[in-house]
């Protein structure tokens, strides 16, 4: 799955960003430093374990940040241009037509009382300004879109199976013709063989309508199958960047590297429990300089102390102080 | 005579839910249906054996594990523990020594902690209520040894916690705690990891295969997930609509599946690194029919990229297709083996 667009302009531009959350009043920041570009038609997936900022970092792009996140420093541009992601009404305009969201949950996305067809056409008719009728004729084409018989939208989402609810989720991401989708975990919830279909369908739907997708996941092995780019977050920062081939084969990060020997693969045939010891951290109790020093088996004196920028490594990133000092530095580093 | 190699047999156990028919079907005598969740499975686990069951949503893998639990009565066939006959033994105290040996972990670490309970107490209750201890002192060395077995040290630090103090790998660690303390012969594990960060999820696993090393517990690990199946288990059997449709080692079953549906499991399964080869059967279309409409002939048939007529007329026996390799499959012994 490879569609690398010939425009070079990036389409989307996220710079140092950081975001706040404020939680009894004590804020408390859950993404930091936060930089990358997405070209058109490009697919990256952004993993990272629980509270490591991946669906924060998600969510201001998307100008859907909760009301007690506060950007407190860095922007997000759209060709270009700045986005108002902390002001909610400036925002309105740009959302779905710009950037869409699918969600994890379709069943709590979707509204349970409304037939899929309404859902689908809603959007449609409040953002593209079109008539009910145009609006239905929209909605059936998209439902055929993401293979779904037009007929079957006079169904209740409770009457769908679950990939057929995520399939109406994408239907609804799609409606007001955005050039790029984020996918927040869209096929956690489901079975191997629907996540399997519901990731063709995003690959095919990519290449269709020339979309950059932004795949939000906690599983390696998705974003080996459907992404082209991979930014790997621990604690609130990107730790490492660059192409799938490039991180599965040699990753630089120690970080990385632990996260894929983790997985299970029969295919290397090595039947070998290999965990990270300890826990990832919370918002609160970040630790010290690089946030993933004390589970690192490559730990220095530096990384207790100092945080590693994001450098240019071959042809991504990687933030590590093994990275940054030649032999003779790191020697140093040591005493 | 009973056969004591397997600590577990089950023999065509089955589970039918019955569908109450509405009023006017009832005035048309239309006969009543019932939800086959599980469908006549046969099924042994030896002693300190690690066996992995793996099916997708509405499989009945859980229900599977209740069964063997005694958290659901069986409709229809046997369960036999250490040889004796365990179908239709209920009530808590007929249970008790039952419960002693086969205990569960659930999947949702949070659920299955009360809140308002010290971890203390929690790996305490099944020591208690099974009567298990005599004073204070024994009950404390009983819960310490649980918690360092499965990995929380040193336990004296978690006694006073509560479960909201404890991080997801932790809350998991105390419920694997629980299950432990009476020193059970038996662990049903239903999805113990799934929940769980990729990064701690090893780390379960690693405790759980310990304890097999440690103790020579036998281990149920219900799971969706193949490779982790292949990483922890001896055997895996794969369960589609109710019924095994392949039972085999772990690498059997991974490397030389030969029912179609194990094999679009694979498939499907994204894998890091080359997936060369991987495009032998077209990718399966739609999804697992109704326990309520369990589809005649090989309950597999209506999604089967390779099914003949004889797959709709009549359900395929277990074959064996390979050394204690079973699949259930018309073409499995035609098919050459697919790598």
């Amino acid at each position: 799955m490879t569609n690398p667009s010939q425009d070079k302009t990036p389409l989307l531009e996220v710079d140092e960003l950081a975001v706040d959350y404020g939680l009894k009043g004590v804020s408390s920041r859950a993404i930091d430093c936060v930089s990358f570009a997405l070209r058109a038609g490009e697919a990256v997936g952004l993993v990272g374990e629980s509270g490591s900022g991946k669906t924060t970092t998600a969510m201001a792009i998307a100008g859907l940040l909760s009301p007690n996140a506060r950007v407190s420093s860095g922007e997000v541009r759209y060709r270009g241009n700045r986005l108002p992601i902390d002001d909610d009404a400036a925002m309105r305009p740009h959302r779905w037509s710009e950037t869409s969201v699918v969600f994890q949950g379709a069943m709590n996305a979707l509204n349970p009382v409304h037939r899929i067809l309404k859902q689908i056409a809603e959007p449609c008719m409040l953002k593209l300004r079109m008539s009910r009728s145009e609006a239905t004729a929209r909605a059936r084409e998209l439902l055929e879109l993401v293979g779904i018989p037009a007929d079957r939208g006079a169904a209740y989402p409770h009457e769908l199976s679950g990939g057929m609810r995520q399939r109406v989720m994408i239907a609804m991401a799609l409606a007001c013709r955005p050039s790029i989708v984020i996918g927040d975990e869209p096929t956690t919830a489901l079975d191997v063989i629907t996540q399997a279909q519901i990731l063709k369908l995003l690959g095919e739907l990519r290449s269709q309508l020339n979309l950059a997708l932004i795949l939000i996941t906690h599983d390696l092995s998705v974003v080996a199958e459907a992404c082209d780019r991979v930014m790997i977050m621990y604690s609130g920062r990107i730790v490492e960047d660059g192409t799938v081939a490039e991180i599965f084969a040699q990753p630089k990060h120690p970080y990385t590297r632990l996260l894929i020997e983790s997985i299970p693969n029969p295919a290397s045939g090595k039947k070998m429990i290999r965990p990270i010891p300890g826990d990832p951290p919370n918002l609160v109790n970040r630790p010290s300089g690089c946030a993933f020093h004390p589970r690192c088996p490559s730990a220095m004196a530096v990384c207790a102390t100092e945080v590693p920028s994001l450098d240019k490594f071959g042809q991504g990133h990687v933030a590590c102080h093994l990275h940054r000092f030649s032999q003779k530095d790191r020697v140093a580093a040591h005493a | 005579m009973p056969d004591t190699a397997d600590i577990l047999r089950l023999e065509s156990l089955q589970v039918h839910f019955p569908i109450q028919g509405g009023l006017f079907d009832r005035v048309l005598g239309r006969p009543a249906g019932a939800v086959r969740a599980v469908d006549g499975i046969n099924l042994n686990i030896g002693r300190g054996e690690i066996v992995a069951l793996v099916g997708e949503s509405g499989s009945g893998k859980t229900t599977v594990g209740r069964l063997i639990t005694k958290l659901a009565q069986p409709t229809g066939g046997k369960m036999l523990f250490e040889g004796r006959d365990m179908t239709s033994v209920q009530g808590l105290s007929a249970l008790r020594p039952y419960r002693h040996r086969v205990q569960m972990i659930f999947q949702d670490a949070y659920q299955a902690l009360n809140p308002r309970h010290t971890v203390f107490d929690i790996v305490a209750e099944p020591l208690r209520s099974l009567r298990l201890v005599d004073n204070a002192t024994q009950l404390a060395d009983r819960v310490s040894e649980a918690l360092a077995s499965a990995g929380l040290n040193p336990p004296g630090d978690f006694f006073a916690r509560f479960p909201h103090e404890l991080s997801g790998g932790q809350r998991q660690r105390v419920v694997i705690a629980g299950a432990l303390a009476v020193k059970p012969q038996l662990i049903v594990a239903d999805e113990p990891v799934s929940m769980l960060d990729v990064s701690i999820r090893a780390q379960i696993l690693q405790v759980l295969v310990e304890l097999r090393k440690k103790h020579n517990m036998a281990l149920l690990f219900i799971t969706h997930d193949l490779p982790v199946a292949w990483l922890i288990a001896d055997r895996i059997a794969v369960l589609y609509l109710g019924k095994l449709v392949e039972i085999g080692s772990a690498d059997e079953i991974t490397f030389n599946p030969r029912h179609p549906y194990t094999v679009a499991l694979r498939n499907a399964t994204p894998q890091i690194g080359a997936n060369a080869g991987r495009a032998e059967l077209p990718a399966l279309q739609g999804e697992v029919p109704s326990a309520a409409r369990v589809p005649k002939g090989c309950r597999f048939h209506p999604r089967c990229p390779v099914a003949l007529d004889r797959c709709r007329q009549e359900e395929p026996p277990a074959i064996e297709v390979g050394p204690k390799h079973l699949a259930a499959c018309w073409l499995a012994d035609e098919r050459p083996c697919s790598t």
